[in-house]
């Protein structure tokens, strides 16, 4: 920001910076091409699923929810992160949050869309998935999932929207680099936009009521999504403290979701300028602070159960601490965790390069942190396990079941990357407004 | 149609034109859809009509939800039989007036596993699929240890019947806890959530599939087993409909099993057919349940196992390594 304040950008010029990659270039090509290639490999996994049935999985009777669960997590935490940068920092009046608003709502999108597919993967009869709409009982959470998702997905579908329309305006008026059929998109989605004040107060105002909307329907999916756990009585999962344990640890996924695009983004589409840092810098004290909180709700979570060690939960802390699942517990708590909180108290680690590797480091572990979460409860219940074959005591996954793992994570890549290519990554229109450039006049 | 349509002399302009063609393109539409209607009543009139011939001769009849309707006789026409509707609807309201209920006696089990057999042979169950499964169990390591037949708890209070979102998993007024996988989703929510682990899931096709293939489904017997479906134990349902005590039950050759109706307060064993008082079994025996501390109000009792019948013996696992 202080590099723009000394030589003023026209509006032309942001206009210029911040659509300039509008255009289908060739790597753009090379990368949907791969990302294709990629999906379809895993539908054909899924295709060998939906005829031989969910047992081409790991999962068997006893860890019967296993990776398809703990990714449709992963899936609903990294969406929260919309309603966290929005809603709840942006209502703070953060002015540096404004070109980073439209990447976290893309993500918020992206993901909470996939998430409801990722649910499906895990059904044994995907085909009836209508019955949940047609003989639903309120009384099941997984009721109350469907509706929050859909809810959130559709609130943050607006959020995304409603700041594109001026930029809808001004780019199908101004960009004569691209293709006629997405000139003519802009002007549909633009709504006729004509920067008058009377409109302008119309999207602010909507804008403010979806923000305050989003917050108790982001807290809701989440929390209810930890509820399917929760609600049972299985050493692990009966805590009281799932809710904001998961919220929580959603923040630190989505921040970690953001840092990393808003580095690609920043490189691939050159917008140096607009991505300094010092919005990395700040989003390295977010993404601190929320993995402080979820700390304080992990201490919370295995140190009070660990304390006492009743006799379900200490076979369970025990598994986690020094056995099975040892390794992998220490190494999300750790590497996933304790370390990025460390390394970002200093700043030369919250400058992009180091920020982007942490991220990274965080993003894994918050995705090893819900298998933890999900698989290993499961392996030790109340009553033994016996005469049973070998893998039903103990999960392994199987390749076709990790395939079809990867495919949520190629689709919100594909999402993301449609969405970034097609329309300004950051807000045109807010932006000029906020460096007090007026813009050029909408005849 | 209203005055607005009506077209005033010398207002015609080029804007008017075109909405008077639409206004001429509505109105055809209109008048479409009033044709139609009119011979729809026509010919509805018409059926009314020819079914206005009555025999006079009305029919009492019991329609498949239990209604008693009268018809006359000349409506009636043959409908192909929807054996599993009625099964379903059956199953669903369970046996008027019963309370079902087992008594498992821990000290006459020594892991025979007839009752898995039975069990298994009866609900076209994999090897490695056990509605009922008998566990050797020590509850801390300076007690003794015991078998223990382990079955769906039929509880009171299911939490896997909370957390089913279509209703494929009930409780039936008489206490049996049953599974639909006709309506089953495969979310396996309820797996989840039973402490008893007392569920299984169809994961790959069931066995002798082909061959039950097209067989009617029955809900009180969750046969033909159904792939990406639930199954558990279902406290034999189809056999209290018959008067006959639960295929595990019967299989017993060692008197662990009683089974009756709470209501009459009295239980069956399966091995002596002696039919006791279900009080006075359970206060005699210290009768107990398993994790009564869940709130789950399970309906299996067990009698602890003391004075033995037999030595415990540790069981050899005979299941395949991976399936």
């Amino acid at each position: 920001m202080t590099r723009m304040n000394e030589n003023t950008p026209t509006f032309e010029q942001i206009t210029h910076d911040l659509s300039h990659h509008i255009r289908i270039n060739k790597g753009f090509l090379a990368w949907m091409g791969f990302l294709t290639v990629a999906l379809i490999v895993c539908l054909y996994a899924y295709s060998i699923q939906l005829k031989t049935g969910l047992g081409v999985a790991g999962i068997r009777d006893y860890v019967t929810w296993g990776m398809y669960l703990a990714n449709f997590v992963f899936f609903v935490a990294a969406s929260l992160i919309g309603m966290l940068i929005s809603a709840v920092l942006g209502m703070l009046g953060m002015k540096w949050l404004t070109p980073i608003t439209r990447i976290a709502e893309t993500i918020a999108v992206a993901f909470a869309a996939v998430a409801g597919l990722v649910i499906v993967s895990d059904m044994g009869r995907p085909e009836r998935l209508a019955y949940v709409f047609l003989y639903g009982r309120p009384q099941s959470p997984i009721l109350w999932d469907v509706t929050v998702i859909t809810t959130y997905f559709v609130l943050s579908l607006m959020l995304l929207y409603l700041p594109l329309i001026a930029d809808m305006a001004i780019l199908h008026r101004r960009m004569d680099t691209i293709p006629g059929w997405l000139r003519n998109v802009y002007k549909v989605l633009s709504l006729r936009f004509t920067d008058s004040p009377e409109q302008n107060r119309i999207i602010h105002r909507s804008i403010r009521i979806l923000l305050i909307l989003i917050i108790p329907a982001a807290l809701s999916i989440h929390t209810v999504t930890s509820w399917l756990f929760a609600v049972t009585s299985r050493a692990g999962w009966d805590s009281t403290i799932f809710g904001p344990y998961f919220v929580s640890g959603a923040f630190v996924a989505g921040s970690a979701a953001v840092i990393i695009a808003m580095y690609f983004f920043r490189k691939n589409y050159r917008l140096q300028d607009y991505f300094t840092d010092l919005h990395f810098n700040n989003m390295g004290k977010v993404l601190a602070t929320v993995s402080l909180v979820y700390l304080y709700f992990n201490i919370n979570e295995f140190l009070v159960p660990g304390y006492k060690m009743k006799r379900a939960d200490a076979i369970h802390l025990q598994e986690l601490f020094a056995g099975k699942d040892a390794v992998l517990f220490w190494l999300v708590q750790g590497g996933g965790l304790l370390l990025p909180i460390l390394f970002m108290l200093f700043r030369r680690f919250r400058k992009p390069l180091p920020l982007l590797l942490i991220s990274i480091a965080v993003l894994i572990g918050a995705w090893f942190k819900r298998y933890i979460i999900v698989i290993p409860t499961q392996e030790h219940p109340f009553l033994p396990i016996q005469h049973v074959p070998h893998n039903f005591a103990h999960y392994s996954p199987t390749l076709i079941e990790t395939l079809i793992s990867v495919a949520p994570f190629i689709l919100v890549l594909i999402i993301i990357t449609l969405i970034s290519k097609f329309f300004p990554v950051i807000p045109i229109h807010e932006t000029a407004r906020e460096k007090g450039i007026e813009p050029i006049s909408f005849d | 149609m209203d005055d607005s349509n009506v077209q005033k002399p010398g207002e015609e302009n080029e804007n008017q034109q075109g909405s008077s063609r639409r206004d001429f393109l509505k109105n055809l539409g209109l008048a479409g859809v009033g044709v139609a209607a009119g011979a729809a009543a026509l010919y509805s009139g018409h059926i009314f009509e020819a079914k206005k011939e009555v025999s006079g001769d009305e029919k009492v009849l019991l329609t498949q939800d239990g209604k008693l309707v009268s018809v006359d006789s000349l409506e009636i026409k043959a409908v192909e039989k929807t054996g599993t509707a009625l099964h379903t609807q059956e199953g669903r309201e369970g046996i008027a007036g019963r309370r079902w209920v087992m008594v498992t006696d821990l000290s006459k089990c020594r892991n025979a596993r007839k009752c898995i057999s039975a069990c298994q042979g009866a609900h076209q169950l994999r090897p490695e699929q056990y509605h009922m499964n008998t566990l050797q169990m020590q509850d801390t390591p300076g007690t003794a240890p015991y078998n223990m037949p382990k079955n769906c708890q039929h509880c009171d209070n299911p939490p896997c019947v909370s957390v089913c979102p279509v209703d494929a998993t009930y409780k039936r007024p008489d206490g049996i806890v049953l599974i639909d996988n006709e309506r089953c989703i495969g979310c396996r929510f309820c797996m989840a959530a039973c402490p008893y682990s007392a569920r299984i899931f169809n994961w790959l096709e069931p066995r002798d599939a082909a061959a039950h293939a097209g067989e009617e489904y029955n809900v009180e017997l969750n046969v033909p087993q159904k792939r990406g479906t639930i199954s558990k134990c279902l406290f034999s349902a189809d056999r209290l409909r018959e008067g006959k005590l639960p295929y595990c039950v019967e299989a017993c050759p060692n008197g662990v099993y009683y089974f009756g109706d709470e209501n009459e307060d009295a239980v069956t064993n399966g091995t002596t057919k002696e039919t006791v008082r279900l009080s006075k079994l359970l206060s005699d025996n210290g009768g107990y349940q398993l994790m009564p501390e869940l709130g789950t109000k399970p309906r299996v009792y067990y009698l602890p196992p003391k004075n033995r019948l037999f030595p415990f013996e540790e069981a050899r696992d005979e299941t395949p390594e991976k399936v």
